[in-house]
């Protein structure tokens, strides 16, 4: 109640401030549109922007599952063979040094101006935060557990899975949360890049129409639908995991 | 425990050229409780770890093994200072983790048999994190005890523990522990005084073992023979460091 009351407070001064901006700064509506007119906005257009977020959000929840599979599946490759490790690893770095959004324009053109090249854009961006996380917390099992099974005659396979996974789960759980953040972003680029539809798509829209109570409405419903995903993810991570 | 050997060790511990111990001989009685008491940093930790074939970081010269000449791994099951508990199993789980491990078929019954022996019978499916320090080193001589390994290593599990908890384990793991063979390492001579059948005294010099009271083990720890079994020990101990 109190956490609420908090967020409350700070998203009310954050209004005031904004309105306070629009009002004494005398800025035209086509510059900085005032909160009240982008709520009313955002009723007004309630079922476009609807229709556009239904579109991103299932951009996103597909790049978010299959980039976390990915991950998943990476990590492990690479824990359990060090020849993955020493050829992949080099090369997963290096793919960093590539900026994501540089290659948005050839995903479209590879994949298509329709969902997919989007749900690839979500994977790329969030592949490594996941695969890093899990990786990392996969090299730190303590040493005494695995010596434990050791003893207890466990096989290299069977101590990954029983004892290195279950205990780099807080790991992939974090890798998660900054997943949950990142996808929308990679999703809202493809779709800046090339798109009919999508949140993304409506932003520029708006913004090219000098629309730009619209884009902010749409950008609200965009930060909100991350932060409801983050918090998602999170309860998800908590719950099976308790981490 | 019929069946369970003696262990013999000699050789020398190095690592990366510096002396760790030796060149020493050791022999553990079969089917007896053998504490090896020591300061910190001889290495009677590495000594223990090379019965589990856990020796990966040192470099041996010498032969580690049983009397029966057969292969120590799988006969062996290890209990260390830190209960070692996986955080994510509820009580029982953790106590049929060798099963898990192997892949084989987890013995339930006799699980929660074992938990009532360490007195644990009501814990079963609580979390390591909701349990005490005793309780859960009772969880880890339970997962021990389900192993039925004829040779127990014993790496200072009682150490972490306060002196009243120490000296419930202490009775209740000679207890549930006789007739195996186990080598106990130590530091702590009042312990080697209660529990030690056979008590060899490590230092930098080598091994020597101390003649034991007759008395059975677990001693008790008021007992005048145990105090001056603990105080030979202990003015050994001053002696040679």
């Amino acid at each position: 109640m109190k956490k609420v009351l908090h967020f409350a407070s700070v998203a009310l001064l954050g209004l005031l401030a904004w309105q306070a901006v629009v009002t004494f700064g005398d800025l035209p509506r086509f510059i900085l549109p005032g909160p009240m007119l982008v709520f009313s906005t955002l009723w007004t257009s309630r079922m476009l922007i609807a229709e556009h977020a239904v579109v991103t959000i299932t951009e996103v929840l597909i790049g978010l599952g299959l980039g976390a599979t990915l991950g998943f599946a990476s990590a492990i490759l690479l824990v359990a063979s060090p020849l993955a490790r020493n050829l992949l690893r080099p090369m997963i770095v290096f793919s960093q040094a590539i900026p994501v959004f540089a290659l948005a324009p050839i995903l479209t053109l590879w994949l298509g101006y329709g969902l997919w090249s989007k749900v690839a854009m979500a994977l790329l961006i969030i592949y490594f935060p996941v695969t890093s996380a899990f990786f990392d917390a996969l090299m730190r099992t303590p040493v005494a557990w695995v010596e434990l099974a050791r003893v207890m005659n466990a096989t290299p396979a069977r101590i990954l899975w029983c004892i290195r996974v279950p205990a780099a789960m807080p790991g992939f759980s974090s890798g998660l949360r900054l997943a949950a953040v990142y996808a929308p972003i990679g999703a809202i680029i493809g779709e800046w890049v090339g798109a009919s539809r999508g949140l993304g798509y409506l932003m520029l829209l708006a913004n090219g129409r000098a629309k730009i109570d619209l884009m902010f409405a749409a950008l609200i419903v965009l930060a909100v639908l991350t932060l409801v995903l983050h918090a998602a993810v999170d309860a998800v991570c908590r719950r099976i995991w308790g981490g | 425990m019929s069946g369970a050997p003696a262990l013999r060790l000699t050789g020398r511990v190095t690592i990366g050229g510096t002396a760790i111990f030796g060149p020493l001989s050791l022999e553990v009685p079969a089917g007896r409780w053998t504490c090896l008491l020591g300061p910190s940093g001889v290495g009677k930790s590495t000594l223990l770890r090379l019965f589990a074939s856990l020796g990966d970081g040192v470099d041996f010269e010498g032969t580690v093994g049983a009397s029966d000449n057969m292969p120590l791994a799988g006969r062996v099951a290890l209990m260390a200072q830190s209960d070692l508990l996986m955080p994510w199993l509820d009580v029982t789980a953790n106590v049929t983790l060798g099963a898990r491990l192997r892949g084989t078929q987890q013995p339930r019954e006799r699980a929660l048999d074992i938990l009532a022996r360490v007195g644990l019978a009501d814990h079963g499916t609580k979390r390591p994190d909701a349990l005490s320090g005793g309780q859960r080193q009772r969880v880890a001589l339970a997962r021990t005890l389900m192993e039925d390994r004829p040779v127990i290593l014993l790496d200072e599990p009682f150490s972490a523990l306060d002196a009243q908890t120490r000296a419930r384990m202490q009775e209740l793991s000679a207890e549930l522990l006789a007739g195996r063979t186990v080598l106990h390492v130590t530091h702590d001579a009042a312990e080697a005084a209660r529990l030690g059948e056979t008590v060899l005294l490590m230092t930098r010099e080598g091994i020597t073992p101390v003649a034991s009271p007759p008395a059975r083990v677990p001693r008790p720890y008021d007992s005048v023979e145990t105090l001056a079994f603990q105080g030979r020990l202990l003015r050994q101990l001053m002696e040679t460091v």
